[in-house]
């Protein structure tokens, strides 16, 4: 690699490592199994306190005894029906009424739907009367509680099945003893225990206190059903939620409302790293409805506190109309003044000037000597943003030396370390205990909200608040302010050989670094994706360019760009060798694998590649898609492979071309192998949106940035999808035997060289940028 | 100065900035946050109210022009009855996040008191301005169907309205 030669902030750069740190948590996990934690530490963690009777029981020593209760949740805070936990996932009414915790973050993904749904399968319960609940944010309790990388489902899947079935062993225990019959002669099913030889039934309301006094089961050993089994999982189910979102119920963090609470926004320095000497405070306290106005330091972290000027206002309206008449002086000679067109220029460079390859397996330069044919092309792809819809927000309360804050991050559990830490910066004997964070639904996330920016800076502004106060970012500022999806570029070169088969490739990858000696979140290197590091023969070299505007991770980090660049090339490559591109691909997932490796932990198969799984899906979705026929001149089917965030995907396109390059998109086929499908509607819907999602940034997605600031403003300059332009996509699962993974990511990746695969088709040109736009393409 | 508002058929007054828009009144003032910021220009839909029927954009509606009756997603249900739209919603399982389905459906509300059979193309026209960020257009389209009383094919078991 070649290093940096301009050193950034230390305090820049933590931000890099944080990001890094996250996207390493999310992609490299154990299943959890649930936590054993004992029933009181629980009932006080979860802020179970005051009203209401539970029967309390300890998972580890079995011990009964009675504690206080009341609902501190979110979307009960009202509800005051005694109830009986059975463990931190699951609790009864008497009238029968289950309410099972999800403990991630919903953003859109479903989760709260396919988690409640995890649980109540494996509990027997009624599905039509479970209630799903967000659980608190305690990892301490629920073990991580963040919504990255396809993960909530591949990570939960054990721990909440066996929540589930602990308890309904409980269930079942405390009926056979009431009845006096051994607990095997019963069952459950629809929240009823059922005593089979007699008929006698029980409902889990009536024994949801005599359970709760039952010994806990090994939670390692408690069956869990088989797929056969299943009388829930796999069917249709519409989002739990759905009539709040419909009916416009406050449960977005935008909707958090509290007695007194004032309306904050907070001005950073366009360029990043700008700090503040002056600002106009008289005139914008003396405007109306505004409370106050001041700089903060900050940290200089991105991804914690950046500094800037916090406006305190009655409303939001008025905190937005003062933040138009703020004049900040700024600081700027330790600002960004990156420019991606200097970028452009830079990596076009460095593209002659190779390094020493990070990676040389076989015999590369002899695969191409002795090829049939050697392609060498050169791909692009730009920055782009994340606009979750709901713009940034978190309301903070700091109060009786308590940070209370609600947030619609994707990471609450790093967001309460994170604002833990940074109070202990300034009081570092305050307890752990004096933070808490409130889960909100989110109005999406993408993975701009793996970051909790927003909220350090909610709680940094709430110390300086006499008042619960809700920061709300504009539009403008989740421009001017993300973590953006690098653009980067490579220099390919790839032979077949005289059999027609792949036989070596080799990838020089230009790309930005934050710190100097690693390409930044996001813009690294794939690592299990499809695979160009497959061939036979492979070099693979980086270099680096500087860059001081953060990167983190987008919806399906590194493979979003990587498999575009991946999955077009192959198609060169089929084509340069004369073969046809399906066959030429499901060759090469026949090919053998190398040996997994002896040392270490064994490899996670549920996640990695596998051959078979490859092959099935894109056979599949070239039965599905109509690949081999004939198609009129102008149309055109393409189609393309990845292998991601544990999900196999294969996705076509069929496309028109007119003469003017505008592109209609008749179909895109999508065919997943993501294990067991938990709620089949909730996957359909985001295989649906991920790949038009894709569709959206191949087509028109683009940042570009002068003397370190973001040009693009608003959705006037940012063409994100529209219905006219989204075409039906057809979506297909192979449900093998594997653990589930998730769907949010794998369903993004591929699209993009299926796209370009279809240009290709329909009009012989190949398009080696993205956005297409840049190419004269429109949708 | 205090204004008067009809808003989900019930008189409102404020006493505000005329200047403000009628989105932070919604929101802000009268507590009703199912009308959400989106991008404060107009671009994205997520902050469609009908006034009169027709779809505004309230982020840019000043609230003193907001003279006529105002509908918002609160008052789109009306004697306890979901419209016709929500219901469709819900069993369609159309939301992935949800935020930019309150402004989806008021303007899906407003093409069928316009057209009560509309078709693809009329769907598509009248629905192009509101953004949706997870690119639940497929489903959109196939509920605006079904609410019109033509089959739609990706209806999910109802799961309980608890």
């Amino acid at each position: 690699m070649q290093p940096s030669n301009t050193p950034l902030s230390k305090e820049f750069v933590q931000y890099d490592a944080d990001l890094q740190a996250i996207i390493a948590e999310v992609t490299t996990f154990e299943p959890h199994t649930i936590n054993t934690t004992n029933r009181r530490s629980f009932i006080k963690l979860a802020g179970f306190a005051g009203g209401g009777l539970v029967l309390a029981f300890n998972l580890d020593t079995r011990a009964a005894r009675a504690a206080p209760l009341a609902a501190p949740l979110a979307d009960d805070a009202h509800d005051t029906t005694p109830t009986t936990t059975l463990n931190s996932f699951v609790r009864i009414a008497p009238d029968n009424t289950v309410t099972v915790f999800s403990k991630g973050p919903e953003i859109g993904q479903g989760i709260k739907t396919a988690f409640g749904l995890i649980i109540a399968e494996e509990l027997d319960a009624d599905w039509k009367t479970v209630k799903v609940d967000q659980a608190p944010i305690n990892p301490k309790v629920y073990g991580y509680q963040g919504a990255g990388g396809s993960t909530s489902i591949p990570r939960g899947w054990d721990q909440l099945r066996q929540a589930g079935a602990t308890a309904r062993a409980m269930l079942i225990a405390a009926a056979a003893q009431q009845w006096s019959v051994p607990a095997t002669e019963c069952t459950a099913a629809s929240s009823t225990v059922i005593h089979t030889p007699s008929g006698k039934k029980l409902t889990y309301g009536a024994l949801a206190k005599a359970a709760a006094a039952q010994p806990v089961p090994d939670v390692t050993k408690v069956p869990l059903k088989k797929t056969a089994e299943y009388k829930l999982l796999g069917k249709r189910y519409t989002g739990v939620d759905n009539l709040k979102v419909v009916t416009g119920k406050p449960i977005f963090g935008i909707d958090i409302q509290l007695p007194g609470m004032l309306y904050a926004n907070y001005t950073k320095c366009p360029a990043v790293g700008g700090k503040v000497k002056s600002f106009n405070a008289e005139e914008i306290r003396k405007m109306a409805g505004i409370v106050d106005a001041f700089a903060l330091d900050g940290n200089g972290n991105p991804a914690e506190v950046m500094p800037g000027v916090a406006i305190i206002a009655r409303s939001t309206w008025q905190a937005f109309k003062a933040k138009a008449a703020l004049k900040v002086d700024w600081d700027e000679s330790a600002a960004s003044k990156d420019s991606s067109t200097a970028a452009n220029a830079r990596a076009k460079e460095l593209a002659a000037r190779m390094p020493a390859p990070a990676n040389n397996s076989g015999d590369v330069d002899a695969a191409f000597a002795s090829a049939l044919k050697v392609v060498e092309s050169a791909y692009d792809y730009a920055m782009i943003s994340h606009q979750q819809l709901e713009p940034q927000v978190t309301t903070a309360w700091w109060h009786d030396g308590c940070m209370e804050l609600w947030t619609p991050s994707q990471q609450s559990d790093r967001g309460l370390a994170m604002v833990t830490a940074m109070l202990k910066v300034s009081d570092p004997k305050m307890p752990d205990d004096k933070v808490t964070v409130h889960q909100t639904r989110a109005g999406g996330g993408f993975g701009r909200r793996l970051a909790n920016d927003y909220m350090c800076e909610a709680a940094a502004i709430a110390l300086k608040v006499p008042a619960p106060v809700k920061l709300q970012w504009k539009r403008e500022d989740d421009f001017a302010h993300d973590f953006f999806r690098a653009g980067g570029y490579h220099f390919l070169k790839g032979a077949v050989d005289k059999a027609g088969k792949l036989s070596a490739i080799q990838n020089h990858l230009v790309t930005f670094s934050a710190d100097g000696t690693r390409p930044v979140s996001g813009g690294n290197r794939s690592n299990n994706s499809f695979p160009l590091d497959m061939a036979p023969n492979v070099r693979y070299a980086v270099s680096l360019m500087p860059l001081q505007i953060p990167c983190g991770p987008w919806r399906a980090p590194v493979d979003n760009v990587q498999m575009f660049v991946a999955g077009s090339f192959l198609h060169e490559l089929a084509i340069a060798a004369n073969r046809d591109h399906v066959e030429f691909l499901l060759e090469w997932f026949a090919r053998p694998l190398a040996a997994p490796p002896t040392q270490g932990p064994p490899p996670d198969l549920s996640r990695s590649y596998n051959p078979t799984r490859a092959a099935g899906v894109l056979k599949l979705a070239a039965e599905k898609s109509g690949w081999g026929q004939k198609l009129p001149a102008g149309r055109g089917l393409g189609i393309a492979f990845g292998c991601s965030y544990g999900g196999h995907i294969a996705q076509a396109v069929e496309l028109t071309v007119d003469a003017k390059k505008k592109i209609t998109v008749h179909k895109i086929t999508v065919v997943a192998d993501i294990g067991p499908i938990i709620n089949m509607s909730g996957a359909e819907n985001q295989a649906q949106g991920g790949s038009i999602d894709a569709l959206s940034s191949a087509m028109g997605l683009e940042i570009a940035y002068e003397n370190g600031r973001i040009q693009q403003k608003n959705f006037g300059d940012y063409p994100i999808l529209r219905m006219k332009s989204a075409p039906p996509v057809e979506v297909h699962f192979i449900q093998s035997d594997f653990r589930p993974a998730g769907l949010g990511e794998p369903c993004v990746p591929p699209l993009a060289a299926a796209l370009g695969n279809a240009i290709y088709a329909a009009t012989g040109d190949r398009v080696r940028t993205m956005p297409f736009k840049r190419a004269g393409y429109s949708i | 100065m205090p204004l008067q508002l009809n808003i989900n058929r019930k008189p409102h007054t404020v006493d505000i900035d005329a200047d403000t828009p009628l989105l932070w009144v919604l929101r802000d003032e009268l507590d009703m946050k199912g009308t959400k910021y989106g991008c404060g220009i107009g671009a994205c839909g997520a902050c469609t109210v009908l006034m009169d029927g027709r779809p505004i954009r309230s982020c840019l509606t000043p609230v003193a022009q907001a003279t006529g009756k105002i509908t918002t997603i609160e008052g789109l249900a009306e004697n306890g009855k979901l419209h016709a739209l929500q219901q469709a919603w819900i069993d369609l399982d159309v939301a992935q996040c949800g935020y930019c389905q309150a402004g989806q459906i008021l303007t899906a509300a407003s093409l069928l008191a316009e057209k009560p059979k509309p078709t693809d193309t009329d769907i598509v026209s009248a629905m192009t301005g509101n953004l949706c960020r997870c690119a639940t257009y497929n489903r959109i389209k196939a509920a605006i169907h079904q609410a019109a009383g033509s089959p739609a094919d990706t209806k999910g078991d109802s799961h309980a309205a608890l």
